[in-house]
């Protein structure tokens, strides 16, 4: 989801190299909880102050242990941990805010609706949820196996790698941790080194409340990811930019490691002349300026007709100023850019539009503030088309209608959300069908990501897998399918057509047994029955009221 | 048509960027997302089942000399039953779903569309050469994807029946079959594809996986390892060993979910090996090579692989042990009293070798399970449900199955699928057309006032006064569980329908 980042992949060495221009850790180190801790709310702090380098094979080691050991298995240790997560996000919050304050001068609305109360929904929903999630699953079964249990386990996968990203470095890491955990695994976190408070936070606070030998933190950057990645795991769930994401990916295919990648792209937008303009602007403009532009379901650019593209610059104008005021850089609800690396890769994208800028325009290097900036007349050779924005300007490409702006969409890498503003169900369809992303959401922007039955996830070249709610504990766990029969003389005998010598009379004999026919479906029995029961209730009632007041 | 119907005799050179990017344009065109195209290609890949029964036995013949009851109950039948139920349930799986959505979304619409991926890979395995290839191909096409096929070069009769048979059958532009080996492989996994299905080696599904990534393509890798079966002493021994030695010798042990070693007691291991010599007896006859039910090793360089098998397990040969180059024929043979560090235990074995592998206890034999590779079948003979429950709970493999084998593959509502060095990702009824659908996620909101209005604690200026609401709104509550609310209507239902029964005759009774 961050911006790409520079990165050299060779075929057979994994080897990130991300610009180390951070201005914070010269020296990326690790720091985790390496001391031995039994106990939960042991101190499995390690002062930041003086981090200690981390022997990484370690760290998989232990993890190792840990999972072999089975103490992630029973339900009620994990229950126990994810109580303890919520607990920890309670007692935390303003200390949360002053992370993400520290990282990202973010506001405590966004801190709270945006990841706070976001990660407390999602894990108060699995915990709402974790007896039914958890539970064998028994699916239908055919007449063949009527004598059988066919049942579905719900196994962990082992030791899991989270990594997280640095724009909004809390949600993106502790989520996807609490669905590992709710799995059964044992968990390896690697907090963005980006968002320096906030990993310090989760390196300081996350040991006090989990189980040290079942949730391990690894600080660092590309160096610790390198060695990381060299190791043998069960599960790799990776957030960030598609070409480290690649990195990722060609790590994992060493030990035939399943992964999640949840990567990024620059999500269209489309609008067309039937919406309610107004409202359309700002919930664009909202979904565009949250954590300034920093956000990987951030709309990246609007296509549409030049009339549209008018209207919109117009309301746009008046709603930044009564959202952000005359200035925007002193009011309080924008965010700043992660770091001067960034900061200077929005300036070049804003300079290089000079000539098409509508609104805003305005950087300050000093402050790392970029404006709101909107960009009219974008063509696809200019420089803003090329890569993901990741920051607060916004290119408006004209089209002449939705034919063309669906052209324009496949002609490119396959969104991680495309975005659609129109009343009309026709053009609702035409996109749903002839276009591909990660997700849909029509007339407003990232409020689908707070669906908790809406799986989250690319395709293609934003992605690979998916989480949020009961997906997030699908992701992280292996359906163990089980068929379990026995040896009863009947099930022998319909079965034993299957041995040798073969003749055709049994093989006639087993293959009208397993003949796959359409089954009589017995999905509205249920409600028959209740049906049913209904009437002779009131029946009865009818009955005894008769007889009732016969007897009168 | 144009890949598909090269002469056999004379192969032409397919330049395989055209082939790629013509799938890539067919898919672009849209012609394989309609549903109504979908059900057709199906019902005419049925029909190709169902006509081509004896030419689908004998090209099993010519490569693996199988018998007409395994080609048909283990592939033939299979095809048909999956795509059977595919077409089943075909309205329903592509159905959008429409999943249940909280407070804050009452007045949106919350979809999960079924969209194709695009261009898929599907590379069978020689081993089932029709099942692996077609099944997963099937998925692909019922989710609306373009299809290259690439069947097994080592299947060579079967291979040349898909090549043959398919495109009379199937849309030419939208299932596109590419033969070769390595080297076509090596081509193809340059080109950006959509999805990549493999069954194969797990050596081989490394190589697959790792060309993947280039160009971001999720994968399913159906691979293999070797799959222990532990026996205990509680179980009906004449039915273990018949069910055990079913599961080994079909198709000579040439199949990924066969049992690969068997983990028991002492004395289980010397019950078992008497009454394998009984039952192979009665199954095979006095001499198994002239049984007409055994197939045969698919090639030299495999047969070899198993008599140098043999030949270093010769000391511990409980059962069989013979072996005929000239005929590619190996006996059934069973191994007593193999340890870790014999030959036979290294890898895959893939042929009709069955060692036994003595342990104490289940602890043991869960000990040994853990410290090897995760298995892509488990398979536990035991009528104690706690040694069941312990091997469930304490083991990670693909799939299980208690007190039987291969069977578990005849149950279309379990997915199907490897975990570690056995597989990533699944199939099998609903699942092959999950696995080849990415889902995509669909919030539709309005313009509506009220909705805008509760939503507009979100904007700037930002205050604590709307972020408390906001806050609250979405606030995630244990919903009231709507479930049985259809039932309880149907109740209702029931109760006012008789109401209004009894009244109208009431009513009907008094104006008599």
């Amino acid at each position: 989801m961050p911006a790409p980042v520079k990165q050299h992949a060779s075929d057979s060495e994994v080897h990130i190299d991300i610009d180390k221009d951070v201005g914070y850790n010269e020296t990326p180190v690790i720091k985790i909880d390496s001391n031995k801790h039994d106990t939960m709310n042991g101190n499995g702090t390690l002062a930041h102050s003086k981090p200690k380098p981390v022997n990484i094979s370690e760290v998989v080691q232990k993890a190792r242990n840990t999972f072999n050991s089975g103490i992630t298995r029973p339900l009620d240790w994990r229950k126990k941990q994810l109580k303890s997560l919520l607990k920890m996000y309670e007692e935390n919050k303003n200390a949360m805010i002053d992370a993400l304050v520290k990282d990202l001068r973010r506001s405590k609305t966004e801190a709270i609706l945006l990841e706070v109360d976001y990660l407390i929904n999602d894990l108060s929903n699995t915990l709402n949820n974790f007896d039914e999630w958890t539970k064998p699953e028994q699916p239908p079964k055919g007449i063949v196996n009527v004598l059988d249990d066919v049942v579905i386990y719900n196994d962990p996968y082992g030791v899991v790698l989270v990594v997280g990203a640095w724009n909004y470095p809390l949600q993106l890491l502790l989520l996807p941790m609490a669905g590992a955990i709710a799995a059964g695994n044992v968990v390896i976190v690697k907090p963005s080194e980006l968002a320096v408070a906030t990993s310090q936070f989760i390196a300081e606070t996350l040991p006090k409340y989990l189980d040290n030998d079942a949730v391990l933190i690894i600080e660092g950057g590309p160096e610790e990811m390198t060695e990381l990645l060299k190791h043998k795991l069960d599960y790799i769930f990776y957030t960030g930019g598609t070409n480290v994401g690649k990195i990722v990916y060609a790590a994992a295919t060493k030990h035939l490691t399943p992964v999640t990648l949840e990567l990024g792209g620059k999500s269209p937008v489309y609008i067309d002349n039937t919406v309610d303009m107004e409202v359309t602007v700002k919930r664009v403009l909202w979904g565009k300026f949250i954590n300034v532009g920093q956000t990987c379901i951030a709309p990246d650019y609007i296509l549409c007709s030049k009339e549209v593209q008018d209207k919109f610059v117009e309301i746009s104008k008046n709603v930044l100023k009564e959202w952000y005021g005359e200035d925007p850089q002193k009011s309080p609800d924008l965010c700043r850019i992660i770091n001067n690396r960034h900061f200077s890769r929005l300036q070049a994208l804003v300079d290089a539009s000079k000539d098409k800028i509508a609104v805003g325009g305005r950087y300050d290097a000093q402050d790392r503030f970029v404006a709101p900036t909107i960009v009219k007349n974008v063509t696809t050779s200019d420089k803003i088309m090329e890569d993901e924005i990741f920051g607060p300007i916004l290119p408006i490409v004209p089209v002449e209608n939705a034919y063309e702006a669906i052209q324009f969409i496949n002609s490119r890498d396959h969104p991680l959300v495309l975005y659609l503003f129109s009343k009309q169900r026709k053009i609702h369809k035409l996109f749903t069908e002839q276009t591909r992303s990660g997700s849909l959401c029509v007339n407003d922007t990232i409020m689908f990501y707070s669906v908790d039955t809406l799986p989250f996830g690319g395709v293609g070249n934003s992605g690979i897998g998916a989480y949020h709610g009961k997906k997030s504990f699908d992701t992280f766990t292996h359906k163990k399918s089980c068929l379990v029969r026995n040896f009863a003389a009947i099930g022998e005998k319909l079965a034993s057509g299957r041995y040798p010598p073969y003749s055709d009379g049994k093989l006639k004999l087993i293959s009208t047994l397993m003949k796959k026919r359409q089954a009589p479906s017995f999905t509205y029995l249920p409600h028959f029955i209740a049906f049913a029961l209904g009437v002779g209730l009131s029946y009865g009632i009818f009955a005894w009221q008769k007889v009732a007041s016969e007897e009168l």
